[in-house]
């Protein structure tokens, strides 16, 4: 809209509304802080008044333990990260496959509906840790020619198998919240199905379901620490065993705060991510 | 007369590349609305009149001016917003119904739950509206199994419920085809009638000169021309009335 930018002053009532709208952001902002303060305060007096307060601070809050246990830490935890950069991607793939395989309406792909139906309601039924088991000690034990034999391959495979199933009924949710309307638009314009599928609703989808996909995500982060149960030396196996030796806990803190520290970034940059879509696509519609 | 609505020297701005207050959508803009007045905002697209409306019902914060209530400013940041939003009733172009609640529970949500009505009178109520506007049979289904001017009566009523003193309607027959155009200006025109007061932004210009006591011309933001209807629609003023008028009627 071409309006005429006169030489516009704001007036004094105006200015007088922006006092107001000031004061009432710094009353938000002083209530917030005293809030928080007093939250702080109170959390903190629980925990350090508690009767068993030094001994807790002795056995998980020793900065000369902390120290010596960091390098066998770091070590461990790069097994953590390189497990879910490798999963991860794979997951995404795998899951958006089932969940595809879930919609597809061909006649030829029945069966292949019928197996993702069971695949996610099997798999969704055993414990991960279970699964990590049978595929570590199981697979190589069929003794066929040409697998690998490897720990980390096996273990890795299992947490593909196990949140591929969760991935893709969280990406089947957005699918199937994409209204009617968007489908027929997408046929109107000729769109094959599998094109309608990968130009018009699975981007749609995806931005729908982020937050319930980060959160398998930031599971599958921590779930990668199961692999210490079949001694793999990942950041949890290298607590345990500084622990286990010392007698005392601080690793397994240590260890904590590195996972925490992985997945608090990635939350905060999908909810930038969200909100700035967000304001993209909502900007002035009703 | 005391006004109902009072709207003095109103600027609303957009931000333009990032920049604030670079498109200014409401531009110095007084409008005064006294009780029982049918106010009909015409222009073309983009000249403001959904935002104005927006505006009155504090859905979007003006950058300068004053509108006021029954005499109180709303404008006021320590006003409560919704305070004033019990007091009107807004209809949108895209009916804006609630998907997962039925035609009667999307009339009686506000009034039971910001009203304090206890149910059996929010749906009593909510029926005989339904009744008269001739939506009676279908109280009971969700609202995308209606037709568009049923949906949008169905809008009306649940404005109408919580008794408003001042209606807002958006362009509220723009998404409807012609022949559903009928069913919903014939609520709008029989609570004409009973003497509700309105302000609305319509396409309709034949509906504006039948309904409207005051029609006001916008055009970038501005009102250009405003008086009755006879006056603006048949024998306007304005070089720009006139061409907008030119291009909107098919008579000329």
């Amino acid at each position: 809209m071409s309006g005429p930018t006169t030489h516009w002053q704001p007036s004094e009532r105006e200015l007088a509304r922006r006092r107001t709208r000031s004061r009432q952001r710094r009353h938000r902002v002083v209530v917030a802080s005293i809030a928080t303060v007093i939250a702080l305060v109170v959390l903190g007096a629980a925990l350090v008044l508690s009767p068993g307060w030094p001994r807790v601070r002795a056995t998980f809050l020793d900065l000369h333990h902390a120290k010596e246990s960091l390098p066998s830490i770091v070590d461990g935890f790069w097994l953590n990260v390189r497990m879910f950069l490798i999963a991860e991607p794979i997951i995404l793939v795998a899951g958006l496959a089932l969940a595809l395989a879930r919609q597809a309406t061909s006649a030829w792909l029945v069966p292949v509906r019928g197996l993702a139906v069971l695949y996610t309601d099997v798999v969704r039924g055993i414990p991960t840790l279970l699964l990590v088991f049978l595929f570590v000690f199981g697979m190589p034990a069929l003794g066929l020619a040409g697998i690998p034999n490897s720990i980390f391959f096996w273990a890795t495979v299992a947490l593909v198998v196990s949140y591929s199933a969760y991935v893709a009924e969280v990406l089947r949710s957005g699918i199937e919240s994409v209204h009617p309307s968007q489908l027929a638009s997408a046929e109107a314009l000729a769109l094959s199905r599998a094109q309608t599928m990968r130009h018009v609703v699975v981007p749609q989808a995806v931005r729908r379901v982020v937050p319930p996909l980060l959160n398998d995500f930031v599971s599958l982060q921590k779930d990668t620490a199961l692999v210490a149960s079949v001694g793999l030396f990942d950041a949890l196996f290298a607590a345990a065993d500084y622990g286990n030796f010392n007698f005392n806990f601080t690793p397994y803190v240590v260890a904590a705060l590195f996972f925490i520290a992985m997945t608090v970034p990635l939350a905060r940059l999908c909810d930038v991510l969200a909100r700035r879509l967000a304001r993209r696509e909502r900007a002035g519609a009703l | 007369m005391t006004s109902l609505l009072e709207v003095r020297n109103v600027r609303k701005t957009y931000p333009r590349h990032g920049e604030p207050g670079r498109r200014v959508v409401l531009d110095d803009l007084s409008l005064s609305v006294a009780p029982g007045d049918v106010v009909c905002l015409i222009g073309s697209s983009g000249s403001g009149k959904s935002t104005l409306l927006r505006c009155l019902d504090l859905l979007e914060p003006i950058d300068d001016g004053v509108i006021e209530l029954r005499g109180r400013e709303i404008s006021d940041p320590l006003v409560d917003p919704r305070v004033v939003r019990r007091e009107i009733g807004m209809v949108f172009q895209a009916y804006n119904l609630f998907p997962h609640l039925s035609v009667l529970d999307n009339c009686t949500l506000a009034p039971r739950r910001v009203h304090g009505m206890p149910a059996a009178a929010a749906k009593d109520k909510a029926r005989e509206l339904l009744d008269r506007f001739g939506l009676g049979e279908h109280v009971d289904k969700h609202p995308d199994r209606l037709s568009g001017g049923q949906q949008q009566r169905v809008a009306l009523v649940r404005a109408l419920c919580t008794d408003p003193a001042l209606l807002l309607l958006d362009e509220i027959t723009a998404a409807l085809d012609p022949e559903l155009v009928g069913e919903v200006l014939d609520i709008v025109r029989s609570l004409a009638d009973a003497g509700t007061t309105m302000v609305l932004a319509t396409h309709e210009m034949g509906f504006a000169r039948e309904v409207a006591s005051h029609v006001c011309f916008l055009d970038g933001g501005r009102i250009v021309e405003e008086g009755p209807p006879a006056q603006v629609l048949g024998a306007p003023e304005q070089a720009r009335t006139r061409e907008f008028l030119r291009r909107v009627l098919p008579q000329g």
